[in-house]
Order: C-alpha cells, then sequence, then structure tokens
C-alpha cells in the first residue's frame, strides 16, 4: 500500500502539472506544484511534468532550481519533456539539461504534431500492455548497461529506471490508468520513504 | 497505432498550458520568442496590428514564411486560417504545423458555416466571446479555445469581458438541475450533449486561453487570474519597444501570475509598450471579434 503521507511536488513552471496532481490525488497522496526552489526539500519525491523543454530549462536558471533539483536525492519522474531534462545525452544546444540519466534523449523524433499517436506499449512490470499518449515525444537511445528498460514501443525505448529516476516518453497522466504512476509511487517513492 | 484521436489533439494543448505563445512574422522574431521561452509560436506574414492598419483581405499566411519559421524553431508552430476556409487548412496541415487557428483575425471565407474540425488530423483552436460560442466550436471539433479579445488593440478590455463572461456562464451552468439544461442549451444556441457535460463539470472538456489585447505582464497575470489557462500575446511583443525583454517578462508573468511581488519585479525595466487603441473609436464593422458567430 502507498502511504498517504507520501508528499510529491510537482514543477509547475509551465505543461501537464496540473494533470499529474490530479492523478496524485486520486491515488491517495499529497500532491504541490512547485514554483520555487525553496519548497523543494519539503517534498519525497518530484515530477518533472511534459511541456517544453526549451522554456523549463530557461527557468531552471531563472528560479535558481537547477542546483536544487541536481542536489535532491529523492526520487524524480520525469515525462516527455521532463525525460529530456533529465537526460544526459541531448543533442539540442537549446536545451539545457540535468544530465541525470545516462542516456540519449533526440527531441520531437516522431515528427510534428501531426505524427503525434496513442500506442499500446508493453510493460516490463505487467503483462497487461498500457495505453500511452505520445505528444510531439522524444526518442530515448544508448542507455548506459545500469539503465533499466521498463517499457517498449515496438524498438523504441519508452519507460526507463535509473537508481531512483523514472523517465517516460509518454504521459501517463493523460489517461486514467494510474499503474506508472503507481510503479513511481510503490517502488521508488515508498522505498526512499520508509 | 491511432494518430486522429481528439485525446491527441488536446494532449498538445495541454502541454502548452501556463506558457505563453507569441506571433511571429519572421525567422528573426520566432528565435527571440523561443529564447525568451515562449511555448509555441503563431507564424503570421502581417502581426494583427498591421492588419488593422493596412486594411484589405487577410489571408493564410504563405507557406513560405511558415515554413521558414518551422526551420528555425523546435517549439510548436501554429498558423491561422480564415473562418470556415477549410482549403486554407488544408494545406496549413500538409505543412505539418502543430495547431492551426481558425482567426478572426484573418478576413472570413465563409459567413455561415465554420471549419468541420473533426475532418483534420491537425488540432484547431478558435476563439469565443461567450461559452455558446466556445461550445459551439469544441461540437465542430476545437480542441482548444480561446477568448477573442480585440486582437491588434492592445487593449485587454474586451479579452477580460469574454472571459468572464464565458466563465460567469458556466458557473450558471453547473447549478441547474437536469431538467433545465435543455432550455439552457436552447439559449445558449449550443450542442445539448457539450452544455451536459460543462454542466456535470463545471469546465469546459478543452483547454481555455487567452487572446486579444494582451501587452504587459499585468494583463497575462490578469487573464490568468480569471481563470485562462495559457496567453496568446500577438502584436504585444512586437510592437513595443524592446520585444526580447518584454516577451520574456510576459513569460515569467504567466509562471508567477499570482506572485504579485514577483511581477513587479518583472514589470521594472520593460521599455514602452504598444500604444493601444480605445475599442470605442474602433468602428463597429472593424471590430474582429464580431466575425464568426
Amino acid at each position: 500500500m502507498i502511504d498517504s503521507k507520501i508528499k510529491i511536488g510537482v514543477l509547475g513552471i509551465q505543461g501537464a502539472f496540473a494533470k499529474h496532481i490530479s492523478m496524485l490525488k486520486n491515488i491517495g497522496i499529497q500532491a504541490e506544484e512547485v514554483k520555487y526552489h525553496e519548497q523543494i526539500d519539503q517534498f519525497d519525491g518530484l515530477i518533472i511534468p511534459g511541456g517544453e523543454s526549451t522554456t523549463m530549462s530557461k527557468f531552471f536558471d531563472e528560479m535558481k532550481i537547477r542546483s536544487k533539483l541536481i542536489a535532491f536525492e529523492k526520487p524524480i519522474f520525469g515525462t516527455c519533456a521532463g525525460a529530456i531534462l533529465l537526460s544526459g545525452g541531448v543533442a539540442d544546444p537549446r536545451v539545457n539539461s540535468l544530465n541525470l540519466v545516462p542516456i540519449d534523449a533526440d527531441r520531437n523524433a516522431y515528427g510534428r504534431q501531426t505524427d503525434s499517436f496513442i500506442a499500446d506499449i508493453n510493460l516490463e512490470f505487467d503483462p497487461k500492455p498500457f495505453r500511452a499518449i505520445f505528444i510531439r515525444a522524444p526518442k530515448l537511445s544508448n542507455p548506459a548497461p545500469e539503465v533499466k528498460i521498463l517499457g517498449t514501443f515496438k524498438d523504441d525505448i519508452v519507460l526507463v529506471c535509473y537508481r531512483n529516476i523514472l523517465l517516460s516518453t509518454f504521459h501517463p497522466e493523460l489517461t486514467d490508468d494510474s499503474r506508472i504512476h503507481r510503479y513511481f509511487l510503490e517502488h521508488l517513492v515508498a522505498e526512499s520513504y520508509a | 497505432m491511432d494518430k486522429n484521436s481528439f485525446e491527441v489533439k488536446v494532449g498538445l494543448a495541454e502541454m502548452l498550458k501556463g506558457g505563453v505563445i507569441m506571433d511571429v512574422t519572421t525567422p528573426e522574431q520566432a528565435k527571440i520568442a523561443e529564447e525568451a521561452g515562449a511555448v509555441a509560436v503563431m507564424a503570421l506574414e502581417r502581426i494583427p496590428a498591421d492588419i488593422r492598419a493596412h486594411g484589405g483581405i487577410a489571408r493564410m499566411s504563405s507557406p513560405k514564411v511558415i515554413k521558414a519559421i518551422q526551420d528555425t524553431v523546435s517549439i510548436p508552430v501554429m498558423a491561422k486560417c480564415r473562418i470556415g476556409h477549410f482549403a486554407e487548412a488544408q494545406i496549413l496541415e500538409a505543412l505539418k504545423v502543430d495547431f492551426i487557428d481558425e482567426s478572426e483575425v484573418l478576413t472570413p471565407a465563409d459567413e455561415e458555416n465554420h471549419i468541420w474540425k473533426h475532418d483534420f488530423k491537425v488540432p484547431f483552436v478558435c476563439g469565443c466571446r461567450d461559452l455558446g460560442e466556445a461550445l459551439r466550436r469544441i461540437g465542430e471539433g476545437a480542441a482548444l479555445i480561446r477568448t477573442k479579445g480585440e486582437a491588434g488593440s492592445g487593449n485587454i478590455v474586451e479579452a477580460v469581458r469574454h472571459m468572464r463572461r464565458v466563465q460567469s456562464e458556466i458557473r450558471k451552468l453547473s447549478v441547474l438541475k437536469d431538467d433545465e439544461l435543455m432550455a439552457a442549451a436552447k439559449q445558449l444556441g449550443a450542442p445539448f450533449e457539450i452544455v451536459r457535460q460543462v454542466a456535470k463539470t463545471g469546465k469546459l472538456p478543452v483547454p481555455n486561453f487567452a487572446a486579444g489585447g494582451v501587452a504587459t505582464p499585468a494583463d497575462a497575470s490578469l487573464m490568468m487570474q480569471l481563470g485562462a489557462e495559457t496567453v496568446f500575446v500577438g502584436s504585444g511583443i512586437f510592437k513595443s519597444a524592446d520585444p526580447a525583454v518584454r516577451a520574456k517578462a510576459i513569460v515569467l508573468a504567466t509562471t508567477y501570475y499570482n506572485d504579485p511581488q514577483k511581477l513587479a519585479e518583472v514589470s521594472s525595466e520593460l521599455g514602452k509598450a504598444m500604444p493601444g487603441i480605445d475599442i470605442a473609436s474602433i468602428p463597429e464593422e472593424e471590430r474582429l471579434a464580431k466575425r464568426g458567430w
């Protein structure tokens, strides 16, 4: 069971942060948007939501939040833009990532919005597929050996875990299926919380 | 694999929330917008203030302008088509723009019918002045709603009017009983099923953004506090004295819209805003918000 006292901060610069917060509240834990670096230490875990990685990466410096995020030792979950911002290898100079996961991320790798799609993906921890929404999604590649691949769509890596950081290239917060959020809470957050 | 679903369209609108979408006419302006932290740009040949000043028929931008801007920035690129001009929309879809604005800023091509937006893979945003208009556009397939405001005026008064009207009409709907909803739908001139959904959830089924007359960080904050989820800025940035500084200030103001201390900080070194126009001085037939229904 997930402890209802767990408190997750969702980075609220812009993007789908409100969707993550309502997903977490539906699961039955506390969640708050984060707009100031002073807030960060009180949380048991963080989510960096989807949105525009260029915009968020600028705010990391504007909010003086970059070093706080890098030093945050508790679990972090990044979706889409959030996954890009946590990856080590981002070739696009417009995005200055946090470089916390040894994997490459290629922005908008499927194309523009007309190439966005919904598809069933396979999960390593659950035989039932997950109906995943991909919006101008990135592709992940070249994971270091310690990176665990938890989800795939065809040959693409779409969900990974490295130490206590989870990355997804799709948007579980836009669906009613809470399995990915629960995985984050049960396997990553609960462990460091206990 | 499903590419045409409404969820995929609304999904992109969700990603734009809390951000600023800026009108740009050149790749250089698009770059300034992206560097300032815009979440998307609207590629135009002329910004609304110039369309207003020059007159004539305003049409979809040339594909050349749109492509040049797409090649320059990595954030989503939107473009406008005329109300009812589905052939322009088809061309914009072929160009792979990320969002189409069926916009009253351009000269309408059809005075009766808007585009049947369900036929497209690309999502649409449409303007509204009240809830009925918003729900009619959603019925036609719009994945995002914005206020019309009065584009190119630098005057926030119409956007405020439209946002307040939509919000108060939603509140009124949410207290009605089931047997009162059909009469409400009739009065709003809106599709019954969507009226019912709004009455039940207390919000629009798609995101609701502000547009038309935003010129300052305070304007952006005002619209966000009134319930907008993102702000479109048209002429307000590139008609001001220092576009890069103003663009960044409006981006910060949209994220920290409820933090007056921060707003004071970002508003302090701005340079001159665009001059702006009193709405009363715009003749009725030249008011852009009156286009479409």
